[in-house]
């Protein structure tokens, strides 16, 4: 049995194999869950019920699927670029830090005022702290993906600091949280009476925008082909270096957006829980959904809705949530196994 | 050849199809023991996919391969080498980080075992270089060998592994009219041994030197099988073409003004490649200055200082007549100075990027394509058109991915996008390597007609063939030093090997001091 190189592969191919990649996840899953002790068709049925089955669950789903969306573009920015951000979870935390140093009374303004500038602060943050790692790279060729993991560690300890010391909340009972944001600080919701914020609209738009940057404009076209072949971008005249600066400090903000949408619109203070590796996740997200921008609002959906599903489903089926992880997992396997068999054919000998 | 030859080689009715391309269609071919085929054809006629299917890394759709009257399981390229079948390819298979014994035995011998035969393996490949005049120190890393050298390797590792019946695909693309020789006589005395060769080439005095038979193969079928002895060159070209090709013409020039001005420039040493020492070059005005030289000797420095990839660390470059500090890519190109590079799949192009994209890559920040940093894709798929029909590239269209065409195609887009613009400069840096007859004829009239309207040309090229053809002026570059220039007529292609061997410069030298 051999790989044979397919030049052109069909739509049928490129849709048909991610497509059965996820069938086979589920097939997986309800394998898993019957070995938990569950029924696999309650299960597969009470986590899709869990997650899309009321108001309330899809709902919840978009509110997870917020700061995915958020991650998984700024990893698929930097990957398009090959620029291995893995740093996505300091920068989301870099993103919470500002809003909350400049969103608990700092700024003493109007909603309308205030938020655009927590947004544009976290923007920055986030974008600063992956302008040392692509400095680093473009200046000395250090590894990127060394940095930004391990940077990851570092500043959550920072973090960490802070909320023991100069941020701690006085009223907060001894926990290591921050002072809890003011009203003007809290992003609202997109109806009332819905308990969906504007993150998620901002979420979303963020997606187009970067998908209309990534197709239409010099900057994305540059990304594009620094990713593809550095030795032919610079050949050609594109400032390559420049380029990766500019890719990271996209990346850190678009990573920063989700730490600032977490706080504004779910959590209202910093704890160190704050992210549950939505960073890591992020990663996850920007491959199933193949670097595509639009594609991240989809693959960001269906990440959160196995994980709002698995808690709903656990709650009445008694199989454990861990059950989420494992199909996150093989659903990324799978995608990757998907993507190598709309590029190659197997030959039988 | 003797008239009880051994049937070595015999594939039969081999059909290969990619989608609704026929790559080969029922292709037969044989070879005996001790003989020399050569296949001919042009750029995407098939050769390399036959090869391929012989060397198992495709299954043939259809038909039958046997080796030494052996039936070769279709697919499988353990049970080709098993079956003494080995291939140099164009692009070399070599690990860089590794030494040559250890690329030569890489995949040769078992990979764990406890003690290897280090010594052994070693002997063998130090008797194997001499018995065939390939030289080259088995310790060497061959992240350091220069082209010819890692091409003695990739001999090295087929005679290792006892090939019986060797295919060569382009071997002498690469190398200079000197390795390109000194590799006929390595294969001659393999020949004498009992190798039988499978020779694939472009070049047709090179096919006629070294071949007993040629099979000429067109549009995935064959459509001729002569022995060389009873054909000539221009037999051959007409057979592989279809038609007579006729080389262009070439008038005498009239040089105008200087347009570029290299004085004094030097670049510091790059690995083993030697950097530019004390470099100095007109380029004027509708003249076609060829530069001829072993690879290697510092032509890749002197495109990288022409083309604004590298900056000399002395010297000057004077661009009309200005001096010009800040000297790079981009501004390379906004001033004219159009640029063909050596390697088109690596840096001409980007191989997933379409025909559109990689239209637009010099110049997409050009007022004609973007506006504030927004991109005009229908004015970069306009001017992608434009190439395509004027510049005859044959594809499906302009958003097909650029991997998908022939290099002879390629190279028709990389032309046409440089030339469009109407550049005073033409920095052609081996414009035609591995290209077919028809798109070689093609690329040197569009440098003579862009000569013809008063453009300056420097032609890069390790084909003395193709240098002393076309150039007006030819220097001559050895070890970063540049010769004086000769005009076109004045040396022989002996006195040019001297030169490109070093030898000129020391009776330069003695000149001056």
């Amino acid at each position: 049995m051999r790989l044979e190189p397919i030049t052109d592969p069909s739509i049928a191919r490129r849709l048909g194999f991610p497509f059965a990649a996820l069938c086979t996840t589920f097939l997986i899953a309800s394998l898993l869950a019957m070995i938990a002790g569950g029924n696999p068709f309650s299960v597969l049925g009470l986590i899709l019920k869990g997650a899309f089955g009321s108001q309330f669950a899809i709902l919840e789903t978009l509110n997870r699927a917020t700061p995915l969306i958020f991650t998984g573009l700024a990893v698929a920015v930097a990957f398009r670029a090959k620029f291995w951000n893995i740093g996505a979870e300091a920068q989301l935390y870099a993103g919470a830090l500002l809003t909350v140093l400049l969103g608990t009374g700092a700024l003493p303004w109007p909603s309308a005022a205030l938020l655009p500038v927590l947004a544009v602060a976290a923007i920055l943050a986030g974008a600063v702290l992956l302008l040392g790692p692509a400095i680093l790279k473009t200046r000395f060729g250090v590894d990127e993906v060394v940095t930004t993991l391990l940077f990851n560690f570092i500043f959550l300890l920072f973090i960490s600091m802070l909320l023991e010391g100069p941020l701690k909340d006085p009223m907060g009972m001894g926990w290591p949280k921050s002072e809890r944001l003011i009203a003007e600080a809290r992003l609202p919701r997109i109806a009332e009476g819905l308990r969906l914020h504007w993150g998620f609209g901002l979420a979303i738009l963020s997606a187009v925008m970067i998908w209309i940057i990534q197709t239409r404009s010099t900057l994305g076209y540059e990304m594009r082909a620094v990713g593809l072949n550095r030795q032919a971008a610079a050949f050609a005249g594109i400032p390559v270096n420049r380029v990766l600066l500019k890719t990271a400090l996209l990346s850190g903000g678009l990573a920063a957006l989700a730490g600032f949408s977490e706080v504004a619109g779910v959590k209202a203070s910093l704890t160190l829980d704050l992210s549950p590796g939505y960073g890591y996740t992020g990663i996850i997200v920007a491959m199933l959904a193949l670097l595509n921008p639009l594609g991240v609002v989809v693959a960001a959906l269906f990440v959160a809705g196995i994980f709002v599903g698995a808690d709903s489903m656990s709650r009445a089926a008694d199989v454990p949530t861990y059950l989420a992880d494992m199909m996150l997992a093989i659903a990324l396997l799978l995608m990757v196994l998907a993507i190598m068999l709309t590029r190659f054919r197997i030959v039988r000998d | 050849m003797n008239t009880t030859a051994v049937e070595a080689l015999r594939l039969e009715g081999i059909t290969k199809r990619f989608g609704a391309l026929t790559a080969n269609d029922a292709v037969s071919l044989s070879l005996n023991k001790g003989e020399v085929v050569a296949l001919l054809g042009e750029n995407g006629a098939g050769k390399t996919t036959l090869m391929n299917i012989l060397f198992g890394q495709y299954a043939a759709d259809s038909g039958t391969v046997h080796v030494f009257g052996k039936p070769l399981p279709s697919g499988n390229s353990r049970a080709a080498l098993d079956a003494g079948v080995g291939m140099v390819h164009q692009h070399f298979t070599l690990a860089d980080n590794l030494t040559v014994q250890e690329n030569i035995t890489l995949g040769a011998e078992p990979l764990l075992r406890i003690r290897a035969d280090r010594q052994g393996a070693r002997q063998r490949i130090l008797d194997l270089s001499e018995k065939y005049h390939l030289q080259v120190s088995p310790d060497a890393r061959v992240g350091t060998l220069t082209v010819g050298e890692r091409q003695r390797v990739e001999i090295l590792k087929a005679l290792y592994r006892d090939v019986r019946i060797l295919i060569l695909d382009e071997p002498t693309a690469v190398l200079t009219p000197q390795e390109a020789d000194d590799l006929f006589a390595t294969l001659r005395l393999a020949i004498a041994d009992g190798l039988s060769i499978i020779f694939i080439s472009h070049k047709l005095h090179e096919v006629m030197a070294i071949a007993d038979r040629v099979v000429v193969l067109r549009h995935g079928k064959v459509t001729g099988g002569v022995a060389t002895k009873d054909t000539d060159k221009a037999a051959l070209a007409a057979m592989m073409m279809g038609t007579q090709a006729q080389p262009p013409k070439v008038a005498a020039a009239m040089p105008g003004a200087v347009l570029l001005q290299l004085d004094q420039v030097c670049t510091p040493d790059q690995g083993s490649a030697p950097g530019l020492k004390s470099v100095s070059l007109a380029l004027k005005a509708g003249q076609i200055i060829g530069l001829a030289g072993v690879s290697g000797n510092g032509q890749a420095a002197l495109a990288d200082v022409v083309g604004g990839t590298a900056k000399p660390t002395a010297g000057t470059l004077t661009l009309n007549g200005d001096d010009r500090l800040d000297w790079t890519p981009r501004i390379a190109v906004q001033s004219g100075i159009a640029r063909i590079p050596e390697d088109r799949h690596k840096t001409g192009t980007i191989a997933d990027f379409d025909l559109t994209e990689n239209a637009i890559l010099e110049r997409y920040t050009a007022p004609d394509f973007s506006k504030s940093g927004w991109l005009n894709w229908r004015a970069a798929r306009d001017f992608a058109n434009a190439i395509i029909t004027k510049y005859d590239v044959r594809c499906p269209g302009p958003d097909t991915p650029i991997r998908l065409l022939s290099g002879g195609n390629m190279q028709k887009l990389i032309l046409g996008r440089t030339l469009e613009a109407a550049p005073q400069v033409i920095l052609a840096n081996q414009p035609v390597r591995g290209l077919d007859i028809g798109a070689v004829h093609y690329v040197h009239s569009q440098l003579l007609a862009a000569r013809a309207r008063g453009a300056a040309v420097l032609l890069i090229s390790e084909d003395l063939d193709e240098v002393m053809a076309l150039s007006d002026v030819i220097h001559v570059i050895s070890d970063g030093r540049l010769s004086p220039g000769f005009a076109r007529g004045e040396l022989t292609p002996a006195q040019l090997g001297l030169w490109m061997a070093g030898q000129g410069f020391e009776d330069e030298m003695k000149h001056a001091s």
